[in-house]
């Protein structure tokens, strides 16, 4: 398993003006894994996602994808490398219809190959391809964050990065989307997965680490870590 | 007879506001500020055509094209040297640099044109339009600054609506983070808009002197501060909004000239604007801004 993990971060350390956000966090993920970052809110999760994806620079620390330093990319250019990022709360694009958020998507890429991948992501999610001429904004929250993560695979990432897809959702759908990632990690996408639904993520997860009010206070196999005592406490209700 | 050639009079002056309006609300959408030196450019277009036909003894045509040239890239420049640098300062200091800008362009003028005011031959020299056995007199500018207006209309919508570059633009104004992971360059669509709202400038720059000869240094403040007022009205953002606005703006102007007060015009524009913010504070075409978490 050991050669140069495809996402590599180290000693990162991140400020919000005067706030120390992230605290010197490190973690790999290798290729073909799920791994997941868990904690409570405010923990860092999204800004560690938010740096590595380039909208938030780094104070500190490195962030390698496929053994090359990426911090300092411009954000519109970390998509092309094959890395995306469903961010948190979905954000679709609201005023623009389904077939042009995932357009959007695709925007790195060459225009021949859009269609193809339009129609893929439409095999994966039938029911974005029934609404595909509506407005994303008139989308149910499930319905967007199917496209949100229609519209992050249309760059073909090596890794996927998503934040709290189960946000906001109801259960059934919950497992819908759970469902779906496991799809994805099996057609051979490689994940990294940002929850504060602790037991879901660790369910599906090789690697799980715990992060803290900026730090990381625990890691390890996911299945241990769902066995684990104090994980439990914190973050699986007992 | 008069209250129809009112009316032409109204839609054409209107056009002029709308072509101004489109480069407000695109520039509002995309980089969420207002560019009042918009106007300045105006001007700077209208002396560039002026100078090609008249100094140079250039076709109008290639005046025309020789102005949106200019326009076109000091648009981009202002963007680069002035607001870039402000990306994330607050919308205030933002707003100050625009007035900056639009003191500066007007001063610079100034010093190159001086300032008596030159008499700009109109670019169009068509014979006017005779109806009604020579009772409605229809100028060829008007008719071409409505058609260019129309124009321009469908093309933006196309570009916004059909292209790769439009639909990012769009993208753009809903959300540059999301935007960006898309591997959108927000920085260039943001310089692009400001080309475009800018070229768009030049030609109504060159229209409105041609339908109003005077050109000054100040010209085209009063029709930027029109225009601004024609996006808001029609809702700032919405590039249909900003051509309903713009003609409508001109039809009010128009008709409270004709018969109430030619004084007092500006004062009833002004004032229509109020009342439709108070009914309507999105203006008529505005979006209602909803946010979901």
């Amino acid at each position: 398993m050991a050669q140069t993990p495809l996402l590599k971060v180290e000693d990162l350390h991140v400020y919000y003006g005067s706030i120390h956000a992230i605290k010197g966090v490190s973690f790999e993920v290798s290729e073909g894994e799920i791994v997941t970052l868990i904690g409570a809110n405010g923990a860092g999760k999204s800004s560690t996602l938010n740096t590595i994806s380039g909208l938030l620079k780094p104070k500190s620390g490195s962030v390698e994808f496929e053994g090359q330093s990426i911090v300092g990319v411009p954000a519109h250019k970390i998509v092309s490398r094959g890395m995306a990022l469903c961010p948190e709360g979905r954000r679709v694009f609201l005023q623009m219809t389904v077939q042009e958020n995932l357009e959007m998507g695709g925007f790195s890429r060459p225009a021949g190959e859009i269609a193809d991948s339009i129609a893929d992501v439409y095999d994966r999610f039938p029911r974005l391809k029934e609404r595909y001429k509506q407005v994303a904004g008139t989308l149910s929250g499930g319905e967007q964050q199917m496209l949100a993560m229609g519209r992050a695979l249309m760059s073909k990432p090596k890794l996927l990065m998503l934040d709290e897809p189960s946000m906001g959702l109801a259960p059934i759908l919950v497992d819908q989307i759970f469902e779906i990632i496991k799809e994805l990690h099996a057609a051979g996408t490689t994940i990294l997965l940002v929850e504060q639904n602790a037991q879901v993520a660790l369910s599906i997860a090789d690697h799980a680490y715990v992060l803290e009010t900026g730090t990381i206070s625990m890691s390890g196999n996911a299945q241990e870590l769902l066995a684990d005592d104090r994980v439990r406490k914190a973050y699986l209700g007992g | 007879m008069s209250f129809l050639s009112n009316l032409i009079n109204g839609i054409s002056l209107g056009s002029v506001y709308a072509i101004i309006a489109l480069g407000y609300t695109m520039v509002y959408g995309i980089a969420k500020m207002l560019n009042f030196a918009h106007g300045d450019v105006i001007m700077v277009g209208a002396y560039i055509c002026y100078c090609a036909m008249s100094y140079l003894n250039l076709p109008p045509v290639v005046g025309v094209l020789m102005a949106m040239v200019v326009c076109t890239l000091l648009g981009m420049l202002i963007e680069r040297l002035a607001y870039k640098p402000l990306r994330s300062a607050p919308s205030l200091a933002v707003l100050i640099t625009a007035i900056g800008v639009s003191y500066f362009l007007q001063n610079a003028a100034l010093l190159i044109w001086k300032s008596d005011p030159k008499v700009f031959t109109s670019v169009v020299n068509l014979p006017a339009l005779k109806l009604f056995d020579g009772e409605l007199v229809i100028s060829s500018v008007a008719i071409v600054t409505v058609l260019a207006c129309v124009v321009i209309m469908v093309a933006l919508t196309l570009f916004t609506g059909k292209t790769k570059m439009g639909k990012s633009m769009r993208a753009v104004s809903e959300d540059k983070g999301a935007a960006q992971l898309m591997g959108i360059d927000v920085n260039r669509t943001i310089s692009l808009t400001f080309a475009i709202g800018s070229g768009l400038a030049a030609v109504a720059g060159v229209l409105l002197c041609s339908a109003y000869p005077t050109l000054m240094p100040t010209t085209g403040s009063m029709p930027g501060i029109k225009a601004f007022t024609a996006a808001v009205f029609g809702g700032i953002g919405s590039i249909p909004g900003a051509m309903l606005g713009g003609i409508l703006l001109g039809i009010i102007e128009i008709f409270s000239k004709a018969y109430i007060s030619t004084q007092f015009s500006d004062a009833i524009v002004f004032g229509v604007l109020i009342v439709v913010l108070l009914i309507k504070p999105t203006g008529l075409l505005g979006k209602k801004i909803s946010e979901k978490v």
